[in-house]
């Protein structure tokens, strides 16, 4: 998988309430699918759904060994969705730097303006 | 000197963003709205050109925007009409998004793009809203063109975090 797709799922994983309440709730420790369902009015195979999404993003595994098969949040897909946004901020900061030197330089030559406008 | 970028979501299909400038709102105005200087600073990345930049500035009139990447030759855009030119306070446009061959999905309802200016003790204020048709395309804008992701990641970052 390219990096671009991975984040294709790890947004697309991400554009839903639920799903996002479910890695919220995996942020503060593994839960089992029954543990995970509980605040949702939701059956566990809708949750499984979810989960799958989740997984298949790479955001949330599963400890197969435990019994409650517990599933645990993965961060490095949310550090590669940040470090991703981080890059575009930086772009439109360059963008506007650059009119920042564009603005100082033709504030530099306001005469040249003025004449030009008379 | 540079200004904090502020980012903020002032609703669901909303992306807001500030930036302040140390120059008088007419110059603001300029910069954003004659071809020539526009062509000096919206370039994105290192590496990209700004080939084609055609702005019509009056209710109606149309604009196209097109993006080069010297690596690889690959172009993008952006392009609609202005629906209100009220100079120099505030200018209001529809954007559709121009795939090219970078790609990316095309939706087509296009975001209504919102820029207001405002002056104070020669430092001015701009304000862009971006409103989204649907939730939809604000996914599919947030998948494909450069110069819109950093406000569009930033909303999904702020989602996630409100879950």
């Amino acid at each position: 998988m390219t990096a671009a797709e991975r984040l294709d799922l790890t947004f697309a994983a991400l554009a839903d309430p639920t799903r996002r309440a479910i890695l919220a709730r995996l942020a503060k420790g593994s839960a089992s699918v029954q543990e995970l369902a509980e605040p949702f009015d939701m059956s566990q195979p809708a949750i499984s759904k979810h989960l799958k999404v989740l997984e298949r993003a790479g955001l949330v595994s599963v400890d197969i060994d435990a019994q409650r098969r517990p599933r645990r949040l993965e961060p490095k897909p949310l550090e590669e969705a940040v470090d991703w946004i981080e890059r575009y901020r930086e772009i439109w900061e360059q963008n506007y730097q650059r009119l920042d030197a564009l603005l100082a330089e033709l504030q530099a030559k306001p005469a040249k303006r003025k004449r030009t406008r008379k | 000197m540079p200004k904090p970028l502020e980012v903020t979501l002032p609703s669901d299909r909303e992306v807001r963003v500030v930036r302040s400038f140390d120059a008088p709102r007419q110059l603001v105005w300029d910069a954003h709205t004659r071809p020539e200087l526009v062509t000096k600073w919206m370039l994105g990345p290192p590496g990209w050109t700004m080939p084609v930049c055609e702005m019509d500035v009056r209710v109606g009139g149309a604009y196209r925007w097109r993006w080069k990447s010297q690596d690889d030759g690959k172009e993008f855009g952006f392009y609609g009409t202005f629906t209100e030119v009220n100079e120099p306070n505030k200018i209001v446009f529809e954007e559709h998004y121009d795939p090219g061959d970078v790609g990316g999905p095309i939706t087509s309802e296009p975001a209504i793009i919102t820029n207001e200016y405002a002056e104070s003790k020669g430092v001015t204020t701009l304000t862009v809203s971006m409103l989204f048709a649907s939730k939809e395309a604000r996914d599919g804008a947030v998948g494909s063109g450069m110069t819109d992701g950093m406000e569009l990641g930033y909303a999904r970052l702020d989602d996630m975090f409100k879950a």
